[in-house]
C-alpha cells in the first residue's frame, strides 16, 4: 500500500485550475497508488469471463487481444442496441456542466475527468468516431475521436474512479446517469479481460460458496454460533436461529459483510436479537448468503447469475417471501433489476408482517421486504419494548447510501427507526443527505486498500459534512444502512473526522430492545458500557 | 484555453456571408428564399422521426428511475409522488415539471472550498437564463406564426401584445427577442470564460448559441434598425405555407435571407446534434418511469439465459462439511 498524504495536506492538495492540455491529451495516471490491481486469470476462468494473463495497469504495453478495436466495436454496438438509456445518453448531453462539481471525486480531487460530463465523454468521444456521420467526417471538431490503447487505459483510469452513486444524474436535466455509462464502460473493458479483483474475486468466491467472502458453509453457521454466545452474554438471552431449514415462514438474506467484519457484525447481532425477541419463524441459508452483488460492478450478466440464488434458495426451502437486510446495492439490485432479471417469483406470496398483519403492497411483485421497512412497521404498531436511553451517548446522524436514497428512496424508514431507538439525533446539512446524499467514497467494488488517497477524496465530501454536525452538535456516531458502508467509513471517519464511530442501524435498534428475559445490561453490543459515566468510573 | 468557439464562429460567419452574397448580391433569392427553406423542413422532419425512431428501437430492459424523494412504502409514510413516482400519473407530473420547468437544474448547487471546509450554494443562474433561453425562443417561433398564417389569429396578436407590454420605442419592442440575445449570450460567454465550463466545450457547443445569436441578431436589425419590407416577407412566408411559392416583385434585402438561411441552417441540424435534447429527454429512463419495480415487474426482451451456481452444485461441492456442521442437506 502506498502511504497517503495527511488530511490537513491533502485538503490542500484539492485543486480545482484546469489544465493547459485539452482532455483529450492528457494521459490517465497510471502510477502505484492510482489504481485498483487487476484480477487473477483464475477467476476469470471460474466464471468463464475473457480471460487475461498477468498484468499490471502500470505496464506500458498491456498486451490486449489482437482484435482488441473489433471487440470494442462490436461490445459497443451490441450495448447500443440493448440499452436505450445508452444511445439517448450518448446523444443528448449538452455539456451544461451542471454535473460538473456534484462528483465526490471531483470535489475533492480536482481531477476534470472526474467531472460526469467528462467521464462520459470518454465514451461519447469513441461513439461519435465509430457510430455517427459528424464524427466520421468532422472528427475531432465534431468531438469524436479514433479508440486507441492510450484511450483503453484511460477507460480504465476513470471508469475505475465512479462508484456508480448517481448523484449527477438527479441534477442533470435529462437524467444522464453516469451510472449506466460506466457500467458499461467497465463491460466493455471486461470483454477484454479488464477487470479489478476487489470486485471479481469476490464474483468468483460468491458464486462457488454463495458469498463475497468465500465463507464456507461450516464456516457461516459457527460465526453466527460466535454472535449467538456474545449476545448470551450481554442479555442473558440465548438464541438459535435456523439454517437452511425447509418450511420456515420468511428467508433472511444479508450482505457477508454483516457477519464477517466489524461494524457489521454488531448489526448482524442486532437482527438476530430482533428477530429472537418477535419470535420471527425465518431461516439463514448458506448457499444464498450474500445480499450484496458484485455483479452489478462487472456486467449485467454476472449480476444475473449471482442474484439467481435467491429466488431459487426461497423455492426450494419453500418461504413465503424475503427479507432484506442493510446493504447499499444490494437493494439497487432488487429493487431496479431482480424481478426484472430472475422472476416472476410467483411461487412466493406477497409479503405479509407476521406480526402486525401489515401487506407490504410495495413489494407485492418481487416479494422482498427491506428490513428498515419491515422493523420501521414494527415499532410504528408498538410491537417492540424499546429503551432509547440505552444510546445515550450516541449523537447519531445518519447517512444515506446512495443506493438505497437514488434507486430506491427508502428514505425516512430508517431515520423514524433510529429516532425510535436513540435519544439524539441530527442530520446532515440539507444538500447532502436523502437524494443529494454524497457516497462514502469506496462504493462500486473501489473499497479497496491500493487506492486509498482516491478513496479518502472521495469521502471527504461525505466526511466533511459529518464534521459539520459533529463541531455544531457533538454527533460521534454515523448510522447507515450498507455493508460497504460499515466497512469504508470506520477508516474515512479515522482519516477525517477521528471521534466518530460508525454503526447500522439494527445494532441501535438492539441496544435499545428490551428483550424477554433479559438480564440487565451494563454493556451495548460492542461489549463499551452503556454510557459515559460508567464508563469514567472504570478509569 | 479551449478555442472550438472559433471554428464555430467561422463557421456562422461564412454561412451568413453565403446567404448575404448568394441571395443578396447573385440575386439566388430562389434558392435561399424557397427551395432550402423547403429542403430543411423536409430533412427536419425526416430527421427528427428517425432519430426518435433510432431510440426507440432499443429497449428498455431495466426500468432504472434515479429516485429522488422517499419512496411508497408503509402507508403512514408519505411518499414523494413527483420525484419519487409509483404510478404513470406521477411520471407524467415528474415529466412536466423536468419538461416544461427544468425541475432537476433548479437543483443546481455549487460546491466551493471555504476555509477549511466544503460549502455548498444553491445557484439558480444556470437554470434562470435556460429558462429564459428556452422560452424566448419558444415566444419568438410563436410570434412568427404570423407570417404563415393569414388572417393572423387572435391568440398570436395577444402574445404579441404581452410580448410588447413595455411599449418602448417604434416599431414596439419584442421582449422575447432582447431576452433571447441576452440568455444566448449569457449561455455563450459562461462556456467561455468559466474554465470548466470552457474545458468540456466542443465546437458543437458554441455552433447552435452562435447561429442562434446570429438568427437573433438579424432579425432585431430587420426589425428595429432596417426596417425591413414585412409585406414582401409576409408575401414569401405565405407562399411557402400555401405551396404557392414565389419570390415578391422586387426581392428582398440581403439581410432577410441571411436570416432565413440561418434558421434552416438552423432547423437542418437539430437532428443530427445535441438540439435533439428536445426530444430525448422524454425517452430517458431514469426520468420518464415509475418507481414501482417491486410492485410490478418490468420485462426485458433480451433477458439472457445464464449460467447459475444450482444448490445441488453446491451441495456437492461442500456437503460432508455440512453435514459436519449438522446443517440439513438433501441428499445423504
Amino acid at each position: 500500500m502506498v502511504d497517503i498524504l495527511k488530511p490537513e495536506e491533502m485538503f490542500k492538495s484539492i485543486d480545482y485550475t484546469i489544465p493547459e492540455d485539452r482532455w483529450e491529451d492528457v494521459p490517465p495516471d497510471l502510477s502505484e497508488g492510482n489504481f485498483c490491481y487487476p484480477t487473477k486469470k483464475k477467476n476469470l476462468e471460474y466464471l468463464g469471463l475473457p480471460a487475461k494473463d498477468e498484468w499490471s495497469p502500470a505496464d506500458e504495453d498491456w498486451k490486449l487481444p489482437d482484435n482488441w478495436e473489433e471487440i470494442i466495436h462490436e461490445g459497443f454496438k451490441e450495448r447500443l442496441e440493448k440499452y436505450r438509456s445508452l444511445k439517448v445518453f450518448m446523444d443528448i448531453c449538452v455539456r451544461c456542466g451542471a454535473c460538473a462539481d456534484k462528483c465526490h471525486f471531483f470535489i475533492g480531487g480536482g481531477d476534470p475527468k472526474n467531472m460526469p460530463v467528462l467521464r462520459a465523454e470518454l465514451l461519447r468521444s469513441v461513439y461519435r468516431k465509430d457510430f455517427t456521420t459528424a464524427g466520421k467526417i468532422l472528427g475531432s471538431i465534431a468531438g469524436a475521436r479514433k479508440i486507441t490503447p492510450l484511450v483503453i487505459k484511460e477507460w480504465f483510469s476513470y471508469f475505475y474512479q465512479c462508484s456508480e452513486c448517481r448523484r449527477c444524474s438527479i441534477y442533470c436535466p435529462y437524467g444522464i446517469d453516469t451510472a449506466e455509462i460506466t457500467m458499461m464502460g467497465r463491460e466493455l473493458l471486461s470483454l477484454l479481460g479488464l477487470n479489478i479483483n476487489w470486485i471479481l474475486e469476490p464474483v468468483a468466491n460468491c458464486f462457488r460458496t454463495g458469498n463475497h467472502l468465500g465463507i464456507q458453509p461450516h464456516a457461516f453457521k459457527d460465526m453466527i454460533d460466535f454472535f449467538c454466545d456474545d449476545i448470551e452474554e450481554i442479555t442473558g438471552v440465548k438464541i438459535n436461529p435456523s439454517f437452511n431449514r425447509k418450511g420456515a415462514e420468511i428467508l433472511f438474506i444479508t450482505p457477508s459483510g454483516d457477519y464477517f467484519a466489524d461494524p457489521g457484525t454488531y448489526t448482524m447481532m442486532g437482527y438476530l436479537m430482533l428477530f429472537e425477541h418477535i419470535g420471527l419463524d425465518y431461516t439463514l441459508s448458506t448457499y444464498a448468503s450474500e445480499g450484496g452483488n458484485f455483479g452489478l460492478f462487472t456486467s449485467s450478466d454476472v449480476m444475473k447469475r449471482l442474484n439467481g440464488k435467491m429466488y431459487a434458495e426461497a423455492k426450494r426451502l419453500g418461504v413465503k417471501w424475503i427479507l432484506g437486510g442493510e446493504c447499499g446495492h444490494m437493494w439497487r439490485v432488487i429493487n431496479q433489476y431482480m424481478d426484472t432479471m430472475n422472476g416472476p417469483a410467483d411461487f412466493l406470496e406477497v409479503p405479509v408482517s407476521p406480526l402486525t398483519g401489515t401487506r407490504f403492497e410495495n413489494a407485492a411483485s418481487t416479494k422482498m421486504v427491506h428490513i428498515a421497512e419491515f422493523t420501521s412497521d414494527l415499532i410504528k404498531h408498538n410491537k417492540l419494548k424499546l429503551d432509547p436511553s440505552r444510546n445515550d451517548k450516541f449523537k447519531v446522524t445518519f447517512h444515506d447510501s446512495c443506493n438505497p436514497a437514488r434507486g430506491m428512496g427508502l428514505l425516512d424508514e430508517p431515520r423514524y427507526v433510529i429516532k425510535n431507538v436513540c435519544n439524539h439525533f441530527y442530520d446532515m446539512p440539507v444538500n447532502t443527505i436523502r437524494e443529494q446524499t454524497f457516497c462514502c467514497g469506496s462504493g462500486a467494488g473501489l473499497n479497496t486498500e491500493e487506492i486509498m488517497d482516491l478513496r479518502m477524496r472521495g469521502g471527504l465530501p461525505r466526511a466533511n459534512a459529518v464534521r459539520h454536525v459533529h463541531d455544531r452538535y457533538g454527533v460521534n456516531m454515523l448510522a447507515c444502512i450498507c455493508a460497504i458502508d460499515r466497512a469504508a467509513l470506520p477508516p474515512l471517519m479515522d482519516y477525517w473526522v477521528p471521534d466518530v464511530g460508525v454503526t447500522g442501524i439494527h445494532e441501535l435498534v438492539a441496544n435499545a430492545l428490551v428483550m424477554d428475559g433479559e438480564i440487565e445490561r451494563t454493556t451495548d453490543l460492542r461489549f463499551e458500557p452503556l454510557n459515559e459515566e460508567e464508563e469514567q468510573t472504570d478509569e | 484555453m479551449n478555442v472550438n468557439y472559433l471554428y464555430s464562429l467561422l463557421a456562422v460567419i461564412v454561412l451568413g456571408l453565403i446567404a448575404y452574397v448568394g441571395a443578396g448580391v447573385a440575386g439566388f433569392q430562389g434558392l435561399f428564399g424557397i427551395f432550402i427553406p423547403y429542403l430543411a423542413v423536409v430533412i427536419f422532419i425526416a430527421g427528427f422521426i428517425n432519430r426518435i425512431m433510432d431510440w426507440a428501437k432499443s429497449p428498455v430492459p431495466f426500468r432504472i428511475p434515479s429516485t429522488c424523494g422517499q419512496q411508497k412504502s408503509l402507508d403512514w409514510i408519505k411518499q414523494n409522488k413527483i420525484d419519487n413516482p409509483s404510478s404513470t400519473f406521477g411520471v407524467i407530473v415528474r415529466m412536466v415539471f423536468e419538461i416544461v420547468l427544468f425541475r432537476s437544474l433548479f437543483r443546481n448547487s455549487r460546491a466551493e472550498i471555504v476555509g477549511e471546509r466544503i460549502a455548498y450554494k444553491w445557484v439558480v443562474w444556470l437554470w434562470l437564463f435556460a429558462i429564459l433561453f428556452h422560452y424566448s425562443f419558444f415566444a419568438v417561433v410563436i410570434r412568427h406564426l404570423r407570417l404563415f398564417l393569414e388572417p393572423v389569429p387572435v391568440f398570436i396578436k395577444i402574445f404579441e401584445q404581452a410580448d410588447g407590454i413595455l411599449q418602448v420605442g417604434l416599431p414596439g419592442l419584442f421582449l422575447s427577442g432582447v431576452t433571447l440575445l441576452a440568455a444566448a449570450f449569457f449561455l455563450l460567454l459562461r462556456r467561455i470564460l468559466i474554465p470548466k465550463i470552457n474545458y468540456i466545450s466542443l465546437a458543437a457547443d458554441y455552433f447552435p448559441l452562435l447561429l442562434i445569436i446570429g438568427i437573433a441578431l438579424t432579425g432585431i436589425m430587420m426589425r428595429y434598425f432596417t426596417k425591413v419590407d414585412v409585406v414582401k416577407i409576409k408575401e414569401l412566408t405565405m407562399g411557402l405555407a400555401t405551396f404557392h411559392a414565389g419570390i415578391p416583385e422586387g426581392g428582398i434585402s440581403g439581410l432577410f435571407y441571411v436570416h432565413l438561411f440561418f434558421v434552416s441552417v438552423l432547423v437542418i441540424y437539430i437532428p443530427f446534434s445535441k438540439l435533439m435534447h428536445m426530444g430525448g429527454v422524454f425517452l430517458s429512463p431514469t426520468r420518464n418511469l415509475a418507481n414501482n419495480n417491486r410492485m410490478k415487474r418490468h420485462i426485458n426482451p433480451w433477458n439472457p439465459d445464464v449460467k447459475f451456481h444450482t444448490y445441488e452444485e453446491y451441495e456437492d461441492d461442500f456437503r460432508e462439511k455440512m453435514i459436519e456442521a449438522g446443517l440439513p442437506v438433501e441428499k445423504e
